[in-house]
């Protein structure tokens, strides 16, 4: 079920929001206004990439998570934890202190997300060769990239291959064990760790299917700082080995830029970094580029490993796990006999994901010919507007505030250039244009002494 | 309503400027995406054309609520066998253009495809005009 409302894990603070302006400018999908000193966001418009979050000087921009107290509403407490966690540490840093310290935080399973990959790998190859009509297929391992297409890209969502991520795969395997083993589903509450704010929104409000397997979130940077207080102090409780499984090579690398390109067969593509896919995504819609069979799109620069709640620096990121899958590639290290492809069949008939249906933002109206009187007057007043893109009337530039003019959401006074026109021509006073400019940057910012 | 747009022959790095145009202008106009991204794909062939084969040519859509009309008409060599034209793999394109990525004989057949009406017609050493026809109510 597509909702009406979507879930945003991306929060404006407004009691912290000093209306920099600094998010409206760097938004991908132009979804954010400054209106009365605030920042604010156009819901249906966000893709949760995240971009907001990185240039807020104030940390206004907040990433919702659950209650880390949520976990123990559940007697079986499974962190799922994505590689890109242990690629946040330095490599003294050795695997089973992190899993010690998340049992010492009180979860009671610890599970990495990529042994997933070992089922989706074979499953996505099989998916390829089967939607041959489709291509280029895209990958569903990004849902700041889905929600990019739904919202920007309608004519290629039928693109989008429908298999889960691997997240969702390793969340359906480790229920499903605990299940088997005779523990009741409700006392099974799954945790991921998040790098970013999208996989968030894909928990909370997923797209092609009703309901996530997981349970909660928790913030990848709140974790990191628990494990590393926690490393650095040397104080851990739990000092029994974890019974730790080793993810595949591919695994280790999945999320990093390349990691699905790298298994894929044929002509294949990975883009990482949000404008960067735009660019790509016009050609691919306008057929410009033709030919290609798969593409691996991911929203944030250097894919995961630059997740916006990430902590290490990206780059170190991908250095420590390319590292680790070249050291397990040479050493074998049981892959193929883990407890998770006992559970192939299971898995691959819980694998697909439903229809994803494209939520266009760009209509200017759904009557056609309104729409089209609509543009009409964009184009006029683009002839009035200076064609800066200050971003002073509140909208991130000219064509915008136009837009938002002839959707009755500004007024064409809210531009400098306007004010000082309408001022000289005697239309408006200069108290009147004070107004104008206080009701959209707050009126702290217009009372300054100066 | 009306929309104008110049092409230049042999600047491969500008082509594509009006379909991007188009795309921008029909996503806030029309709602079925299906009838946008053919129209889309169509107008950028035309383009890629007139770069390809034309000195200069001109872009000229005309949208009503009901239809889009587009005419490409060009000042270049014109096309003397039409029919041959159309056959899907024909193609006169230069070895350099085909390193390009361009120049595989599909784009006249493969506006065609991405149309509902097609016209053709050309004078040798004059040019050569293209109307295109994609309607937005079947009927």
């Amino acid at each position: 079920m597509e909702q009406n409302v979507f879930h945003h894990a991306l929060k404006i603070h407004k009691d912290l929001c000093v209306g920099c302006s600094h998010c409206m400018h760097v938004c991908p999908t132009e979804a954010i206004r400054v209106k009365d000193g605030k920042a604010e966001l156009f819901e249906n418009r966000c893709i949760d990439c995240g971009e907001c979050f990185r240039v807020c000087p104030v940390h206004a921009i907040i990433i919702e998570q659950d209650d880390f107290n949520k976990i123990f509403q559940y007697k079986y407490r499974v962190a799922l934890l994505p590689a890109i966690l242990i690629g946040q540490f330095p490599e003294d840093v050795k695997t089973s202190q992190i899993y010690n310290v998340l049992m010492d935080l009180g979860f009671t399973d610890v599970y990495e997300v990529e042994h997933g990959v070992d089922i989706l790998k074979d499953a996505i190859k099989d998916y390829a060769k089967q939607n041959d009509s489709r291509k280029p297929l895209i990958s569903s391992f990004c849902p700041a990239v889905i929600r990019l297409i739904q919202v920007k890209f309608p004519a290629l969502v039928d693109n989008i291959i429908l298999l889960h991520p691997p997240l969702d795969i390793a969340a359906l395997y480790y229920k499903k064990k605990l299940i088997d083993q005779g523990v009741d589903e409700s006392d099974i509450g799954i945790f991921y760790i998040t790098p970013c704010a999208a996989k968030i929104a894909a928990v909370k409000s997923p797209v092609g299917e009703e309901k996530s397997p997981i349970n909660g979130v928790i913030n990848m940077d709140f974790i990191f700082n628990k494990v590393y207080t926690s490393v650095r102090r040397g104080d851990f409780k739990s000092k029994a080995e974890v019974d730790q499984e080793y993810l595949s090579p591919e695994g280790t690398v999945w999320s990093l830029t390349n990691g699905e390109v790298d298994v894929m067969k044929g002509r294949c593509l990975a883009i990482d970094g949000v404008h960067n896919v735009m660019d790509f995504l016009e050609k691919i819609e306008n057929e410009e580029i033709k030919d290609v069979d798969f593409l691996e799109l991911r929203a944030c620069d250097q894919s995961c490993a630059g997740g916006v709640l990430t902590t290490t620096n990206r780059f170190l990121t991908v250095e420590r796990l390319k590292k680790q899958a070249k050291h397990l590639k040479k050493n074998n290290t049981g892959i193929d006999s883990k407890d998770i492809l006992k559970y192939r069949k299971y898995l691959n008939e819980n694998i697909n994901i439903g229809k994803i249906n494209p939520r266009s933002m760009m209509k200017l109206d759904e009557n056609m010919a309104e729409a089209m009187n609509k543009m009409r007057r964009v184009k006029e007043i683009m002839k009035c507007l200076p064609g800066v893109d200050c971003g002073a009337c509140g909208a991130p530039n000219c064509q915008a505030l136009a837009e938002d003019i002839v959707q009755d959401r500004a007024a064409i006074n809210h531009c400098i250039f306007i004010q000082r026109l309408f001022e000289k021509k005697g239309i408006i006073d200069m108290d009147q244009s004070h107004d104008i400019m206080k009701n959209i940057w707050g009126k702290e910012k217009l009372n300054r002494k100066c | 309503m009306y929309f104008e747009f110049d092409i230049e022959g042999g600047d491969f790095s500008k082509a594509g400027y009006a379909s991007s145009q188009l795309k921008k202008i029909l996503k806030q106009l029309v709602g079925d995406h299906k009838i946008v991204k053919r129209t889309v794909v169509a107008l950028y062939e035309a383009e890629v054309n007139v770069v390809a084969h034309a000195f200069s040519g001109k872009v000229i859509i005309n949208i009503d609520t009901d239809k889009i009309e587009i005419q490409v008409n060009d000042k270049g060599p014109g096309i003397s066998d039409i029919q041959l034209a159309m056959k899907e793999g024909y193609s006169t394109a230069s070895e350099k253009v085909r390193e390009m990525g361009f120049g595989a004989g599909m784009g006249l057949s493969n506006i065609k495809n991405n149309s509902d009406e097609f016209y053709l017609s050309s004078e040798v050493g004059l040019g050569t005009k293209l109307t295109i026809i994609a309607y937005l109510v079947k009927e």
